[in-house]
């Protein structure tokens, strides 16, 4: 099995207000196609560790690997490039550009990168969203739909670049039971028919309990 | 590498979302560009104007035979005082003539000179006008009307008549504004005047000049050099003044220095003899320039607020543009990109505001006695002045863009995304 995502010998200081051993020795893998959930208590690390993982927080000590290619201490210009490239992001708060359009937040990743004509990001960016049952908003201003809809057009955007992962911080904490569902259904289906590898950060324990493998965190350690 | 069309069409987007706060400080600019094109053309126009009225009709050097007592004493030239201490007291002025030894010659020999536009004789007189029996003491001076007009401007100052009027009649004389107002004389009149000597003359009035300085108009004529030659019984190479106009204002001072060595003459160069000119124009310039200066700099602290606000509006965005690829520099390009677009649109419409405004004023009337030839207010439409002002625009934009757009560059993302 492929290895996509390593993390190996994590450890992670805070230094204000007092000096804080967030993270302890993370060592895991996540391997092509995985469907992975964090859980853990309020402030046991797991956010801090997925924007680690994410390459946004560069302050940590250990190694992080991504295709088994070194991250650690490449230049944050690079970083940009691979998060815009490999990493997929959805967070809690849905976070869109609210003065653009639904069709423009999708294809924005997918313009900075510049690998593909603007009408090839255009179709691509469409069919993201008609995938996802979104099509017809792609011309309102994200500031106009609703959240499950808001949530739909991040995974959207999530995707365009075809990435090697997606990281989710709590991407349903803010969702009904409902559109949770939906949001879980689309990504267990882009895990199983399009091999892609999926990193959620939960407190959602049945969302938690229906992926392929949990990380169970405490105290800035893995504990099972 | 920069993508350049996406991050323009972000600064776009955003720019246009918020279109009220956009103007704004688009307008600030363009008040401050449109003010500064204003005042300074405005200004130098006024400046232009004041100068041109001593420089048109002042030559740039005056040669002249000064009345002054001899730099040697004859007791200098003694050798036996030499080591003494002289004191000499009730020195008297050296006997000399009024008029310039050779003068046809100077002039023919300055004349011949590449960087003098042209060297004209004339000659200064005392005499009497009598209206009656009332003598009015005045000044005469023997003038070659048509040099004079092309060279010093007097056509500019004959507010009746015309310097060739002059030049075509043999005992014909420009009256002082005041003298003919005095004398309730107009053009076509007569006019006697007497010499000091005690000889009168009838000349006829072909013109009439106003200066614009009444002290002047009021003891001013002017008559064909001829004609004055004539009225002091004198011959015709009898020449008091020599006026000499340059290509270049600036030699004029070694000029005269030269002049004086090799013809024993007095040579006055135009800012030696109007030196309170020259200090009003630069303190006049440099009020021009403190006061624009200050009108961008406001502006410019303008678009400084607004951008600072507007980033700290748009942190959400700021974050996930970064977390979805984009980099430090990539954000800030688009708030600098933000900053220079506010300042190109609010400079070009500062450039047509200020156009129009002096194209205003340069339509007001603007009528005085002191400046006859001046009917409107005078502006200075200086292509310079308006490269100078869109350069400032934008110059203080992009500075005034560049610390907001830094701090949006070190925004770290996480700290937002957390944060909320």
């Amino acid at each position: 099995m492929k290895t996509i995502l390593e993390a190996k010998n994590i450890n992670k200081f805070f230094e204000k207000p007092v000096k804080f051993h967030v993270l302890k020795n993370i060592n895991f893998k996540i391997n092509k196609g995985e469907f992975v959930s964090i859980m853990g208590k309020s402030g046991c690390g797991k956010s801090t560790l997925l924007y680690i993982l994410s390459t946004m927080d560069t302050e940590y000590e250990g190694e992080l690997l991504l295709n088994n290619e070194l991250i650690t201490n490449q230049t944050r210009k690079q970083l940009s490039y691979i998060r815009n490239k490999h990493i997929g992001f959805v967070f809690q708060f849905h976070y869109l550009l609210s003065d653009f359009t639904v069709l423009e937040n999708v294809m924005l990743p997918a313009k900075k990168l510049a690998e593909k004509s603007h009408k090839e990001i255009k179709d691509d960016a469409m069919q993201k969203l008609t995938m996802l049952n979104i099509g017809h908003l792609a011309n309102k201003r994200a500031s106009r739909i609703s959240g499950g809809e808001k949530q739909r057009v991040a995974i959207a955007r999530a995707l365009i670049n075809n990435p090697s992962i997606i990281m989710g911080d709590e991407p349903t904490g803010n969702l009904d039971t409902q559109n949770s569902e939906n949001v879980f259904n689309i990504f267990k289906e882009l895990s199983t028919q399009h091999g892609l590898s999926l990193l959620v950060v939960t407190h959602d324990e049945d969302f938690a309990k229906k992926t392929d493998r949990i990380i169970q965190m405490e105290d800035g350690r893995i504990i099972s | 590498m920069v993508n350049w069309p996406v991050i323009l069409s972000i600064a776009k987007t955003h720019l246009f979302s918020k279109i009220k706060q956009t103007a704004t400080a688009a307008l600030g600019v363009t008040f401050g560009i449109g003010a500064y094109i204003t005042l300074v053309s405005f200004m130098t126009g006024m400046n232009k104007m004041l100068d041109d009225l001593i420089l048109n009709q002042t030559p740039h050097i005056h040669i002249y035979n000064e009345i002054e007592p001899s730099k040697e004493q004859p007791i200098t030239l003694y050798d036996q005082f030499e080591n003494s201490v002289n004191i000499i007291h009730s020195i008297k002025p050296k006997l000399g003539q009024k008029k310039i030894h050779n003068a046809l010659p100077i002039i023919k020999y300055l004349n011949e000179n590449k960087k003098i536009k042209g060297a004209i004789p004339q000659i200064k007189t005392q005499i009497f006008y009598i209206s009656g029996n009332i003598e009015i003491g005045g000044n005469l001076t023997g003038i070659n009307p048509i040099e004079e007009a092309k060279l010093f401007n007097i056509g500019d100052y004959i507010i009746e008549g015309s310097p060739e009027a002059l030049h075509n009649t043999d005992n014909g004389i420009l009256l002082g504004a005041g003298l003919a107002k005095k004398m309730s004389l107009s053009v076509g009149d007569r006019v006697q005047i007497s010499t000091i000597k005690g000889a009168v003359f009838p000349l006829k009035i072909v013109g009439i000049y106003q200066s614009g300085i009444s002290d002047i108009d009021d003891i001013q004529s002017f008559a064909n050099i001829k004609t004055v030659q004539k009225i002091m019984g004198e011959a015709e190479n009898y020449i008091t003044d020599i006026n000499v106009k340059l290509f270049d204002i600036n030699y004029a001072l070694p000029l005269s220095k030269k002049i004086e060595q090799q013809f024993d003459l007095k040579a006055i160069d135009v800012n030696t003899a109007n030196a309170q000119f020259e200090t009003g124009t630069t303190i006049r310039n440099i009020i021009t320039y403190a006061v624009s200066i200050t009108l961008l700099i406001v502006a410019g602290f303008g678009i400084y607020n607004i951008l600072n606000m507007l980033i700290y509006e748009k942190m959400n965005d700021i974050a996930i543009l970064k977390a979805t690829g984009f980099s430090g520099e990539d954000v800030q390009l688009i708030f600098m990109s933000m900053a220079v677009l506010i300042g190109l649109i609010g400079g070009l419409l500062g450039l047509i505001v200020g156009f129009g405004l002096s194209h205003i004023i340069d339509n007001v009337p603007f009528k005085t006695q002191a400046l006859p030839t001046i009917e409107t207010f005078p502006v200075n439409f200086n292509a310079w002045f308006y490269l100078i002002g869109i350069s400032f625009a934008m110059i203080s934009t992009f500075l005034a863009g560049y610390l907001p757009s830094n701090k949006a560059k070190k925004i770290d993302p996480v700290h937002i995304i957390r944060g909320q």
